[in-house]
């Protein structure tokens, strides 16, 4: 039930003042649902941006500017890890090149130490803690990762593990609708 | 520098930086609490060269309707031009509001002030703090100075005591008789940066962070629970390197926490 609409702009013109003499200029617009883009915003988009900055081969593209803009359609929970699969999967629609394909993950837990993974909008509120992790499709190494509430080490470690088993399932996801995509047309 | 990076990476090699630490060292860090004489909690916190004002103000207002005795807690970090040539004037800049929002994410996660304790007369009086940080001088780990000095002026904070006058409605503010806050957990800050997907180095400096690859800030408080893991983007780190993160920000607490508990007794006696 969450959905993000992703658009991808670039490699195009950047304007001198942001323009980076040997790779590409990354730039994230993240629009909320209701309202105007606030504080929260910008901390989203810096983090989708940094995450890009990772995979993304700007050296192929100096003084470009590669613009994502995300819009969000419903929030239904897991939002952040949502927005995430969208950047990646319009980079790759864009022809970008990246060395690898990376996935939002999110974890909840709750006051007895259970985990549930991609939680609901009704999960994450009476959740203890929620915690979002990027991975990298290559090594499934830790790319991005932001939390909320209070959790101990290792109820980390094990949210680690169960994300990383569970973004098989979303690069499949990818592979399968990109496949989809090429076979048609 | 002509080649900052081949420099860096040679001292890298050698397990030091240029400035002559370890890669698990940090700077001198100097704390000074209640600098700040007309605000009702101030602090001032000092990371080698990196200077963090923290100036907190209590005012008055109406508890929030879907939470009525509550009150509110507003960080806001401000990073002027003054601090370093890379800011320039007029509105927050992007770096200033992920670490205005990282702050609010630090008291809100770590249950630092329990919202209820500032609730005066539920529904219709509540005190919000107004917590301003502004960096005097930046040289990297902007994140654990704020989170250090936020930490320190709360615990500076005086609240004077207020009681509702019942017959006019208006609130009878009694400077003579202030109490402390009760500050709950003590998060601290441990900021690392990645170099070349593999070294981990403490406390950044600024041009360390301008030529790492990613960077890592870890919130624990006492029990070694983590408030927060911000992570926004960089280099992968698998889980055996964030371990020895862990382990890192632990002994950080404690030599924060020891610091802070020498400055509160030297000031106790006033």
């Amino acid at each position: 039930d969450t959905s993000v609409l992703a658009g991808v702009y670039g490699p195009a013109e950047v304007k001198v003042s942001k323009e980076i003499f040997n790779k590409a200029t990354l730039e994230v617009i993240l629009r909320p649902k209701i309202g105007l883009p606030g504080v929260a915003e910008k901390s989203r988009e810096q983090l989708i941006r940094n995450t890009c900055e990772a995979v993304v081969l700007g050296a192929l593209h100096p003084r470009t500017s590669i613009t994502t803009v995300l819009q969000v359609v419903s929030d239904a929970g897991s939002l952040l890890a949502c927005c995430l699969n969208a950047t990646c999967m319009a980079l790759v629609d864009a022809g970008v090149p990246m060395r690898a394909l990376f996935c939002g993950i999110t974890c909840a837990l709750d006051s007895d130490g259970t985990l549930v993974l991609d939680p609901t909008a009704k999960q994450e509120k009476e959740a203890r803690a929620v915690l979002t992790f990027a991975l990298d499709s290559v090594e499934r190494k830790l790319l991005m990762s932001t939390t909320k509430g209070l959790y101990s080490d290792a109820e980390l470690q094990q949210c680690l593990a169960a994300a990383q088993a569970a973004s098989q399932h979303v690069f499949r996801f990818y592979r399968e609708s990109l496949q989809r995509r090429y076979s048609k047309s | 520098t002509v080649e900052p990076l081949e420099y860096y990476r040679r001292f890298l090699k050698e397990n030091c930086r240029p400035d002559g630490r370890e890669l698990g060292e940090f700077r001198t860090t100097t704390v000074n609490i209640g600098s700040i004489s007309t605000a009702d909690g101030s602090a001032l916190v000092k990371l080698g060269n990196t200077t963090v004002i923290c100036g907190i103000k209590a005012e008055f207002a109406a508890p929030p309707a879907d939470a009525p005795d509550k009150g509110y807690v507003v960080p806001n970090v401000d990073l002027p031009p003054l601090c370093s040539s890379r800011f320039r004037s007029g509105p927050p800049g992007e770096e200033a509001q992920v670490a205005s929002q990282f702050i609010a994410d630090v008291i809100e996660n770590s249950q630092i002030i329990q919202k209820e304790d500032l609730c005066i007369s539920p529904g219709k009086l509540a005190w919000v703090l107004y917590c301003d940080l502004i960096c005097l001088d930046y040289d990297g780990n902007i994140l654990d100075a704020c989170t250090f000095a936020l930490l320190a002026a709360l615990k500076n904070v005086q609240l004077p005591e207020v009681t509702i006058n019942e017959e006019t409605a208006l609130a009878d503010v009694n400077f003579k008789k202030k109490s402390y806050l009760n500050i709950r957990t003590h998060p601290v800050a441990t900021s690392f940066a990645v170099f070349d997907d593999t070294l981990l180095i403490v406390d950044p400096t600024g041009e360390e962070e301008h030529l790492a690859t990613g960077t890592l800030t870890i919130v624990m408080d006492e029990e070694g629970k983590l408030c927060c893991l911000h992570k926004p983007g960089g280099s992968g780190l698998t889980g055996a390197k964030l371990q020895d993160c862990m382990s890192r920000a632990v002994t950080r607490h404690k030599e924060v926490k020891k610091l802070m508990d020498e400055v509160i007794k030297s000031m106790k006696p006033k």
